[in-house]
């Protein structure tokens, strides 16, 4: 198929684009652009984009979804995808036509210079990104292959583990304490503190820490915790514990600033589209173009036009402040785009909104809060004075890691029979419970014990225990 | 900074379709899904009385990814976009209608859809049954045809099957013979290496051998006779077309050469098409001796036992007219004993009352080895019964 454009084309026109970058003081990691046709673009959706990776019959799942979906003209395909690794790697359809492909190349700029900025990324090591991927798909591979464990047993163990992949810690800019230092922590708990008072007070008792217990403080990484844990694993299974639950920390920032990031992007081709002196046909091209990717999703939430609607907020209150937050908060300190580049690098989604969503903003995007009632979703609070918070909250909640339940190993030897004992964060929300019996089944599958599980349900705390693979909920009051 | 194009690269051989070892994999567990779920599937009305190259939607579980999740008191937040949504206003229909947004974090309808033809469908359904030696061998073998074909050469025979280019190959070879012979002693018979002609000879002939062939076929006939009568309420028909429906399925699938033959009986019994059998209702009172004695009639006008393997198969609600009962017994333990195998099947669904006596009691007086009676009760029993049934032709086939 030919295309309106050649390589040159692209190649000039980045150049312009990276003159505009460097003018607004983004500072991307150097980038890579593949051009790809739409049976590669689907691939690479399935498997993150990534060049590598292992193989696992969910993908398979995925791209025949996918691609159902693309073939009967449901959804399409995006405009770009672009990996945080360093250099950065985005894939450009070959078939769109040229105004789209300076429009994705600008976004991708703002995506790849938020990868290098935003401190949750800091955790990934963009610059081993293709090499881990490229690694894990070998160690997977490798097990496969051998003939002493074989595809069944793989695809179990990684059944499983993907079951668990996102129970992981969710910031990972604080470091983890090591077994070492949350032993001193639990030691330095349990001394009394200094009293100035002393020769008058009484004596008080120390308790001592309980050092016996695993985990000494609630450990929200489940693959891990089972992989150090459980001596009956092979050194095999270990390992896919550990691939698996790597991938899912690579991810993890990307789940967590999906409107941060989609909105700066957006933020960003914008106002470079718009300095790049477009011939009139590609400029009327991109607003369109523009305006389909940005318009607002109703009844769900589209990232794209919410973050640059906050982005742009920032922008504006923090040029023209109004008399009202003149008076609040003083005269600003710092510029609008000290501030914009301030906030790219220590926000995340959650942050984001709750500092950011003004009472206004919130009401001009006419964001509401629904509930399940049988099999619809209706309604319940719409923005007025008197629940605008409340659909606030309700959306932080709803953004990042908030919409995977909190679940922390609590004991690994409750009742003392090595039963695993995990709990859940009941913030409100209660558990799908066929989701988490089967769920549940996998965490006995790698645990080789007894699991429970303490949540709340139907307002009345309960544990969830499986018997004979069944769920079985214990309430009490 | 730096930028770096890589162009697109259309030659294939460069090119790979990775996603394709995954995909195999993918619908490999969805066909152990499919088996696993079989019972359920073949209880769904949708699939009776389809033909076979039909694409049917089943419903299947077990290729789930299931995660810890949210479940339904987690509300979310939506844009109003240039709407004006009040509270109460219905906004989504659950994840069923917002195909694609969100995915996975909340839980669709427990259903995974598929596209199946009912072939294939049918051909896992007998997987599963696995009931291996369910072949031809196990009928019996009735002499059937007679074949006359050739099987290699003779140097004696009768002229119209002489072979002339086998004849006139030996003659090369013949020829060939004596001159190597000649040349390495020429002094030998040197009148011979001026022979010009070299003629066939008698030893040159060839002909063909024929041998007659017989070829042992196996002549199946299925029965199937169905209570149409006032009684049998749209479940029960539902679920003894279910049960017809698998049989002959499986016999269509298993066999080459099986006749069926559809009898609905209420007080009288008629021979009627596969479409009519499994479509048309009636209704009337209950007379099922009417229905075996349409079936003996047939039995001995066109599949004499001696010749054909007769399988026959009823499914009634079991509410006989009490007079026709002696006359019932009578013929069933006829028809018990010119069939190979005699299956009947009871429909009564749960909760369905008292329907005076059940024949199955009364039908306990069949000494007969292959009569078997069954109870269907619901959906999910079908797939059972049916199983019943074969499994019981294959254990009586394994004694004898």
């Amino acid at each position: 198929m030919a295309t309106d454009y050649s390589l040159d084309d692209l190649e000039n026109w980045n150049e312009r684009i990276i003159q505009l970058v460097q003018r607004f003081g983004l500072d991307p990691y150097d980038q890579e652009f593949e051009i790809c046709d739409h049976e590669d673009m689907l691939s690479y959706m399935v498997y993150s984009g990534m060049p590598s990776h292992y193989p696992h019959w969910s993908y398979g799942k995925s791209f025949e979804k996918l691609k159902t979906l693309y073939d009967y003209g449901i959804s399409g395909l995006p405009y770009e995808m672009v990996i945080n690794s360093n250099p950065s790697i985005a894939y450009l359809m070959r078939d769109n036509s040229l105004a789209l492909q300076v429009l994705t190349i600008a976004h991708v700029y703002g995506h790849n210079d938020f990868f290098k900025n935003n401190f949750t990324f800091r955790s990934t090591r963009a610059e081993f990104t293709i090499a881990n991927f490229k690694s894990h798909a070998n160690r997977v591979r490798h097990y496969v292959e051998d003939p002493s464990i074989g595809l069944e047993r793989v695809e179990s163990v990684v059944d499983a583990a993907h079951a668990l992949s996102l129970q992981c810690r969710r910031n990972l800019a604080v470091r983890k304490p090591t077994a070492a230092e949350e032993r001193q922590r639990k030691i330095e708990e349990a001394k009394l503190p200094d009293d100035p008072f002393h020769a008058v007070h009484r004596r008080r008792q120390v308790a001592e820490p309980d050092l016996q217990k695993v985990p000494l403080y609630p450990d929200q990484d489940l693959l891990l915790f089972i992989r150090d844990h459980n001596p009956l694993l092979a050194e095999w299974e270990k390992d896919l514990l550990t691939i698996v639950h790597e991938e899912a920390q690579y991810f993890i920032p990307q789940i967590e600033t999906k409107i941060m990031n989609e909105g700066w992007a957006s933020f960003w081709h914008k106002r470079i589209l718009e300095n790049l002196d477009l011939p009139q046909g590609l400029h009327l091209e991109f607003l369109v173009r523009h305006t389909q990717v940005l318009r607002p999703a109703p009844g769900s939430i589209n990232p794209y036009h919410v973050g640059m609607k906050i982005w742009e907020d920032i922008e504006k209150r923090w040029q023209n402040p109004s008399a009202a937050e003149e008076k609040e908060f003083g005269p600003r300190k710092k510029s609008a785009n000290e501030k914009l580049f301030e906030v790219r690098e220590v926000e995340r989604d959650s942050s984001f909104l709750r500092r950011y969503l003004t009472e206004d903003l919130l009401r001009e995007l006419n964001l509401f809060e629904y509930k399940n009632q049988g099999n619809q979703q209706v309604v319940s609070h719409v923005a007025d004075d008197d629940n605008w918070q409340h659909i606030k909250d309700t959306l932080i909640r709803n953004v990042g890691t908030g919409t995977i339940p909190v679940i922390k190993v609590v004991d690994a030897d409750y009742r003392n029979n090595r039963t695993l004992l995990l709990q859940h964060d009941h913030d409100g929300r209660d558990l799908q419970l066929e989701y988490a019996e089967k769920t549940l089944q996998y965490v006995q599958q790698l645990w080789g014990h007894d699991v429970a599980m303490e949540t709340v349900n139907d307002n009345q705390r309960a544990i969830l225990e499986l018997s004979d693979r069944k769920l079985a909920v214990k309430k009490s009051a | 900074m730096s930028t770096i194009f890589r162009p697109y690269n259309s030659s294939s051989g460069q090119r790979s379709d990775r996603s394709a070892g995954d995909r195999l994999r993918h619908r490999q567990k969805v066909r152990e899904a499919i088996r696993n779920n079989i019972a359920d599937i073949i209880a769904e009305e949708s699939i009776i009385g389809k033909d076979h190259n039909r694409i049917i939607k089943v419903p299947i579980r077990g290729v789930k990814e299931y995660r810890f999740i949210y479940g339904d008191n987690a509300p979310g937040v939506g844009e109003g976009g240039d709407g004006d949504p009040k509270p109460g206003d219905v906004v989504g229909q659950g994840e069923e209608g917002k195909a694609g947004q969100q995915a996975g974090n909340r839980p669709g309808v427990d259903y995974y859809e598929t596209d199946v033809s009912l072939d294939e469908l049918i051909d896992l359904m007998f997987e599963d049954l696995e009931l291996p030696d369910l072949e031809r061998k196990r009928l019996r073998k009735i002499e059937f045809e007679r074949l006359i074909r050739q099987k290699g050469y003779r140097r004696k025979g009768i002229r119209v099957r002489l072979d002339k280019k086998r004849t006139a190959l030996s003659r090369v070879k013949r020829k060939k013979a004596m001159q190597r012979r000649q040349s390495a002693r020429p002094q030998a018979n040197p009148e011979l290496v001026q022979l010009e002609r070299f003629p066939f000879h008698r030893d040159d002939l060839r002909y063909h051998h024929t041998v007659t062939d017989t070829r042992e076929e196996s002549n199946a006939v299925v029965l199937c006779i169905m209570d149409t009568s006032g009684s049998m309420d749209t479940m029960k028909k539902y679920l003894s077309r279910s049960f017809f429906f698998l049989l002959y399925q499986f016999i269509s699938t298993r066999y080459q050469n099986v006749e069926i033959v559809f009898i609905a009986h209420h007080t009288e019994a008629k021979e009627v098409t596969e479409d009519e059998f499994f479509h048309k209702g009636e209704s009337g009172g209950t007379m099922i001796s009417s229905g075996y004695i349409k079936a003996l009639e047939i039995i001995e006008q066109r599949y004499h036992p001696a010749l054909w393997n007769v399988y026959v198969f009823h499914c009634s609600d079991g509410d006989n007219f009490e007079s026709d009962n002696p006359a019932t017994l009578k013929a069933a333990q006829e028809l018990a004993k010119a069939a190979n195998l005699f299956g009947y099947g009871e429909i009564k669904p749960l909760g369905s009352g008292y329907y005076g006596s059940s024949l199955i009691s009364f039908f306990s007086q069949i000494q007969e080895p292959n009569f078997l009676a069954v109870q269907i009760q619901k959906k999910e029993d079908v797939w059972s019964s049916f199983k019943t049934f074969l499994t019981k032709d294959r254990a009586k086939e394994d004694a004898a």
